[in-house]
Formats: C-alpha cells, sequence, structure tokens
C-alpha cells in the first residue's frame, strides 16, 4: 500500500515535471542564423499577448516552420439578426473569411468582426477597426474551461457531499478535499462573519475552489488563462459586491450613510467617501486576481522567452532554473490569490452583517472596529 | 529621439518602490508581532496578508493607471 503511494507521488512528480517543460517547448523553436534576433523578440511578443487573449480556439502546439497548429475549433455563437451557430474552424485561424447567410464575418485579432466580400478591415481614428460587430455569445477558450470546472467541482464535491450520507469519514479526492472545505469554513467564513456564517460559506466555498482551480490549470500548458482575464474577475466581483450590498443590515447603511459617533459636518464629508468605498472594494477585488494572475503568466512566459532570445549555454540553464523558481512561487500565488478573494470577500460580507449591540459595549470588546 | 522621456515608466517604478517600502514594513512588523508573541502567529499572519492584499490592490489600481 505504501509503496503503492509513493510510486503515485513520484508519478505526480514527474507529470508536473513534464508539464513545466512541454510549457518551455511551446514557446517557438530559436530561428537558425543571427539576424533572426529581431525577429524572434517580436515574435515572442506575440506570442504572449496571444496567450493572454481569449481566443476561438484551443491551441495546443503550433509548428512554427510548417504554421500548422494542433488543437481544436469551438463553436461561434453570434447574435446578428438572428442566431447564427458555426464552427471556427470556418476562420481557419483568421486566414479565411466565414460566409454565413451571405454575410462575411473575419476573425481578427482574436474579435470578429462584419466585413465585406474582400474582408477589409477601416481602421477608425484612434486605431481601432470601425468595423461593425455582432454580438458575440460564442464558447471560447475561457468559457470552456469555466464549464469543464464547474463540471468538474460538481462531480466531485456532489460526490464528497453524497459520501457523508453513510460514513463520517471521507475517502479518496475526498481527504484532500475535506481539510480544504473545513478550513475555508472555519478559518475564513467562521471568524469573519460571525453568527450566520452558514449562509455564505456555499458562496465562499464555491468561488475559493473555482479560483484554486483556474489559477492552477494556468500552471498547465493547456494555456488557460481564464483568471487573467478582466471580465471574469468582474464578474466575480460583482457577486461579491452584490451579496454584501444585499445582506447588507440597518447598521451597514446607517454607517455608510450617516455614521454614528462623529460630529454631524463629517458625517456630511464621510458620506461620499462610504459609498465611493463601496465601489471599491469588489474594484479592488477584481484588479487583484486579474493582476497577480497575468503579471505571473507574463513573467514565466518573459523568462522562457529570454532563453530563446540569447540562445547560449549560460543564459538557457539559468533561466530555466529561474522558470522552476517562479513556477513553484506562482502555485503559492495560485493559493493565495483565492485565499485572499474569499477573505476579502467574506470580511466585506461580515462588515455588511455584523450585529452592533449599543447598549453592552464592553461584551464585544474583542470586535474590531471597521 | 521622437519621445524625449517617458513619464510612465518613471511612475510605474515610484508606484513599485511605494509597494515594496509598504509591504517590506508590514513584514517586518509582523515578523516583530510573532517574535514577542509566537502564540499569536496564526492572528498576525492573517491581518498581515489582509493588509498586504489591500496594499497590493492599491498598487495595481495605481499600475493600470499609468
Amino acid at each position: 500500500m505504501q509503496k503503492k503511494n509513493v510510486a503515485k507521488f513520484l508519478l505526480a512528480c514527474l507529470l508536473m515535471f513534464v508539464s513545466f517543460n512541454s510549457q518551455a517547448f511551446s514557446v517557438k523553436e530559436p530561428q537558425e542564423g543571427g539576424d533572426a534576433k529581431v525577429n524572434t523578440e517580436e515574435e515572442i511578443s506575440e506570442y504572449i499577448d496571444h496567450h493572454l487573449a481569449d481566443s476561438h480556439y484551443v491551441n495546443f502546439f503550433s509548428d512554427g516552420e510548417t504554421g500548422a497548429h494542433y488543437g481544436f475549433s469551438l463553436p461561434v455563437i453570434l447574435w446578428d439578426n438572428g442566431l447564427k451557430v458555426f464552427s471556427s474552424g470556418k476562420f481557419h485561424h483568421g486566414e479565411d473569411l466565414a460566409v454565413i447567410d451571405g454575410q462575411h464575418y473575419r476573425l481578427y485579432h482574436s474579435k470578429i468582426y462584419k466585413t465585406d466580400a474582400e474582408g477589409t478591415i477601416t481602421y477608425g481614428e484612434n486605431g481601432f477597426p470601425a468595423n461593425e460587430r455582432p454580438l458575440d455569445f460564442s464558447i471560447t477558450k475561457n468559457v470552456l474551461y469555466m464549464l469543464v470546472v464547474s463540471l468538474l467541482m460538481l462531480l466531485v464535491f456532489g460526490g464528497l457531499a453524497k459520501q457523508y450520507k453513510n460514513r463520517s469519514v471521507p475517502k479518496g479526492s475526498g481527504r484532500v478535499l475535506e481539510p480544504l472545505v473545513l478550513y475555508v469554513r472555519d478559518e475564513i467564513a467562521k471568524p469573519n462573519i460571525g453568527k450566520n456564517y452558514r449562509k455564505y460559506t456555499g458562496f465562499l466555498l464555491t468561488v475559493f475552489f473555482f479560483i484554486w482551480i483556474l489559477n492552477l490549470l494556468g500552471m498547465t500548458p493547456l494555456g488557460v488563462n481564464v483568471t487573467g482575464n478582466i471580465a471574469v474577475t468582474m464578474a466575480l466581483a460583482l457577486i461579491t459586491f452584490f451579496i454584501v450590498q444585499f445582506s447588507g443590515n440597518k447598521d451597514y447603511w446607517k454607517h455608510i450613510f450617516w455614521m454614528p459617533g462623529v460630529p454631524w459636518p463629517m458625517k456630511i464629508v464621510l458620506a461620499p467617501i462610504e459609498v465611493l468605498g463601496m465601489f471599491t472594494k469588489p474594484f479592488a477585488l477584481m484588479i487583484r486576481l486579474f493582476a497577480n494572475m497575468t503579471a505571473g503568466h507574463v513573467i514565466i512566459m518573459t523568462l522562457l522567452g529570454l532563453i530563446v532570445v540569447f540562445q547560449n549555454w549560460i543564459a538557457g540553464p539559468a533561466f530555466f532554473g529561474f522558470t522552476i523558481f517562479i513556477s513553484i512561487i506562482e502555485l503559492l500565488v495560485a493559493f493565495l490569490q483565492a485565499y485572499i478573494f474569499t477573505l476579502l470577500s467574506a470580511l466585506y460580507i461580515g462588515m455588511a452583517v455584523e450585529e452592533h449591540d449599543h447598549h453592552h459595549p464592553a461584551d464585544n470588546e474583542d470586535i474590531p472596529v471597521l | 529621439m521622437e519621445e524625449a522621456l517617458n513619464l510612465d515608466m518613471i511612475g510605474a517604478g515610484l508606484i513599485i518602490i511605494g509597494a515594496g517600502f509598504g509591504l517590506g514594513k508590514i513584514g517586518s512588523a509582523a515578523m516583530e508581532g510573532i517574535a514577542r508573541q509566537p502564540e499569536a502567529a496564526g492572528k498576525i499572519q492573517t491581518a498581515m496578508i489582509i493588509i498586504a492584499a489591500l496594499l497590493e490592490g492599491v498598487a495595481f489600481a495605481a499600475l493600470f493607471a499609468v
């Protein structure tokens, strides 16, 4: 039994190492000849931009020499005078126009534009394409990965919940997940929310595992960068915002609009600041997660790109080692950001539902005044 | 030279200096606190992470403004 577990652990380590390596190989192979240097830098920067952006394809690997892409196309769903559904394979990675019901669509820098038969893109004054865009509800790479993670969480946690009907000790993956669930409940929800913590634990657990799993998937060579997309983090922050506002009690609103315990001219000054604070808190949640994950991806890919730029025996191993070091830090950051997002959400909810006992101030001396 | 001086980069540098200084102070204070009262390490750590996260949020917001 013991030996089997050790073997499993070693296999996991090996897989992790391979995934680090294949991430390195997914950067384009260096070109022969010295004159390609400037070109290589541009290529790397383009590659990083492409990785950070959402896409209509899942692309695992591209062959730099033949230009072949290895991956699969995703469905495109457009609303443009009626629903239009077709495969993104019709675009041939932006090289071809998709003609649906006589309307030409062009994929240009991962965005879909309406064009004429030649596929002309006209540019506006600000340098961005001025072509009309259809409403795009496509299942893009990010949407796909979010759906996959949601389904995975539903299966794993649903199974875990079911286990408790028959036994008090979970088995299998539940043994890893139970302490984490308890950690979120006992260390994040309970101390920060207080009495009614049970009502919000479901949300906190969902958000914690959703962000954490997506962050960890971002460290695999699948090309996932979901939490590094500001729209995703905005949606998550908005959920927290609405939960906080809708669960806010009388005291919460009183502390925003008519702060007790300060002279009245101060109350007038404080009200706009507090109202602003209502919005800056979720805004900071959004920016923090997005910026941290984007920065992590950029650092790792830049370091890998530097190997290709320098192309010598000193820089290669040095940057390879540095990449592994940063990757390990990123594993920590992946957990830390999920933790911070959940903790701050719990803190904000706690501030909204906190009950102020005005008659016995001595009883809650240990509650910090926020 | 077309662009004489790119002030954005200097601004970004100033933000990083400020954020680094702040994070250093948070870290040092937390270390001192833990050394003085090791039994409160858990509580201090949580508070430290919260404040570090708030600082980080401001720093990132400033970096995006730049």
